[in-house]
């Protein structure tokens, strides 16, 4: 795997950023290369949120990333905005229940999932983007859902340690809807 | 030997590095895209007891590294563009006093206050001399979070061996990404006496003076051919760089931090379309690689070099110096807080393949 590319976007708020960097952690924790790269300008504020994230067996060249493999969307503009710049033959994993539009293009696999009702259904509405990493990891294989536990322990503090299994059931609801 | 690699973000690296360093004095006014830096300084610092200080403006920020540095200190401060612009008075006042000091420039886009996403536009401000005088920063130019880490230890390093500021020089980007990166368990510290340092008369029969005021014209003009010299002895002993595939490369692309990077994308992409590129990556930006420069621009198989800036081209300027005319030198740049895509760079590429003499700078 070379410079394997996702977009994830939404809403400041919804956890993109952090969702961004547990997919890193995850292959990290596998050994691989990866880099992580958030919209850092004046448009968070109450508005979009988005970040680039790259997977590599070797090390990566640009963390910016123009042309996604996968591009994942919890929100309408961030679907506009992103849905071109993926590659033909990727993947476009969006928020059903809260994005109601088509995608324009038929040389993309399209995967709709309701994840807000996962997270509403869970009880914690952050577990929306952490069942859309499922569905990341189900499709691509770019991380394993071993890969994703192993390094929510790590990376969490043992007092949010009671979080996980949750966010490991989000997970793999949202594996779901890879097959 | 090395840690367990850790995802971190570019701009805590650095302040990390520096802790790491033996930094135990840092000061400076937050500014988008570097203020992590002084987030993670305000919590570490603290708890390490080293001094930490949120200052008024950038001018007293750096003047207190000044005073810090005169003291024998480790210090260190860190802005972005505009806030770098105020520091030059007080950069050049250490140059004068010969002064050991890091400042951390992550540049943003200008000219003015500009906006706050990624440029390699203060080049020229950094490498020859932001502030008033003759004088000469040492600069350097990480390419990812683990170098950020391992070039901040050694500018502590090597501020102190040549009592001068050692700029590192990154951009939006390289601040705001997170990487892994693996720490030594012991940093490579090297221990420099400071018997100039201003602390106090001791058991000196006269107390150490620090100062760039040289009233007498021959006097001053002997200062600066000590600075000179030294910056001489630099320019022979630290160029550090990253070639490679010059020995078969048709073209040749300078680049360095940020734009490397996407160059090294660009690099596999045209091997497949049977197009030979290497690249020379500058670590140091002043003192400038220019020997490797000059030789790849001999080398028969070398057609032409093709620069990539985030800017309208600053450092093209020192690789045409460096190439003396040998081979047509082409630019590609972009300005504002873009970067250049990859396929922009390989179309640029292929222009060249097709005519290496067609449209050069």
């Amino acid at each position: 795997m070379v410079d394997f590319s996702i977009i994830l976007a939404g809403f400041g708020g919804q956890g993109i950023l952090s969702a961004g960097k547990m997919a890193a952690e995850a292959a990290l924790y596998e050994g691989k290369e990866v880099s992580w790269f958030p919209s850092y300008g004046p448009e968070m504020r109450g508005g979009t949120a988005n970040c680039s994230v790259v997977i590599s067996d070797e090390p990566i060249g640009s963390p910016v990333v123009n042309d996604a493999d996968v591009v994942i969307c919890l929100n309408q503009p961030s679907m506009e905005k992103f849905e071109p710049v993926i590659k033909p033959g990727g993947i476009l994993i969006i928020d059903s229940s809260l994005i109601h539009i088509k995608p324009t293009r038929d040389d993309i696999r399209f995967i709709p999932m309701n994840a807000s009702e996962i997270a509403n259904d869970l009880g914690n509405m952050a577990f929306a983007t952490i069942s859309m990493l499922g569905c990341l990891s189900k499709a691509t294989g770019c991380f394993k859902r071993e890969s994703f536990e192993s390094a929510l322990y790590e990376v969490l503090p043992e007092r949010r340690h009671k979080l996980i299994p949750g966010n490991v059931e989000a997970f793999d609801r949202g594996a779901k809807f890879a097959d | 030997m090395a840690q367990k690699r850790v995802l971190m973000k570019g701009n805590e690296v650095i302040a990390e590095a520096a802790l790491r360093a033996g930094c135990r004095n840092y000061f400076g006014y937050p500014i988008t895209p570097q203020t992590e830096v002084m987030h993670y300084m305000a919590k570490k610092m603290v708890q390490i007891g080293g001094n930490f200080v949120q200052a008024e403006s950038e001018v007293s920020a750096i003047n207190m590294v000044y005073g810090a540095a005169a003291a024998g200190a480790r210090a260190m401060t860190s802005s972005s563009s505009p806030g770098i612009s105020l520091k030059q008075e007080g950069i050049s006042y250490i140059a004068g006093a010969e002064l050991p000091a890091v400042a951390v420039n992550i540049v943003r886009a200008g000219p003015g206050l500009g906006g706050i996403l990624p440029s390699q536009g203060d080049y020229w401000q950094a490498t020859k001399g932001g502030g008033h005088g003759d004088y000469r920063n040492l600069v350097i130019a990480p390419a990812s979070v683990q170098e950020l880490y391992e070039l901040t230890v050694e500018a502590f390093n090597l501020a102190d061996k040549y009592r001068m500021l050692v700029m590192i020089l990154g951009d939006g980007t390289l601040g705001q990404m997170m990487e892994p990166v693996a720490f030594r368990d012991e940093e490579p510290i090297e221990k420099i006496e400071k018997p100039w340092a201003a602390t106090g008369r001791g058991g000196r029969k006269t107390h150490n003076m620090i100062t760039s005021i040289y009233i007498d014209p021959d006097e001053l003009e002997a200062k600066n051919r000590e600075l000179q010299e030294k910056y001489k002895y630099i320019e022979e002993n630290e160029v550090r760089y990253e070639a490679y595939g010059l020995e078969d490369a048709e073209i040749v692309i300078t680049a360095f931090s940020t734009c490397s990077r996407i160059c090294k994308n660009v690099i596999r992409q045209a091997a497949e379309q049977g197009i030979k590129v290497g690249m020379i990556r500058p670590i140091t930006l002043w003192p400038f690689p220019s020997k490797v420069i000059a030789e790849a621009a001999a080398r028969d198989n070398v057609k032409a070099f093709l620069d990539i800036e985030l800017s309208a081209g600053q450092m093209v300027e020192d690789v045409r110096l460096a190439v003396e005319g040998k081979k047509p030198v082409h630019f590609y740049g972009r300005m504002g807080g873009n970067l250049p895509t990859q396929k922009e760079i390989l179309d640029k590429i292929i222009e060249i393949h097709n005519d290496p003499e067609g449209g050069k700078v």
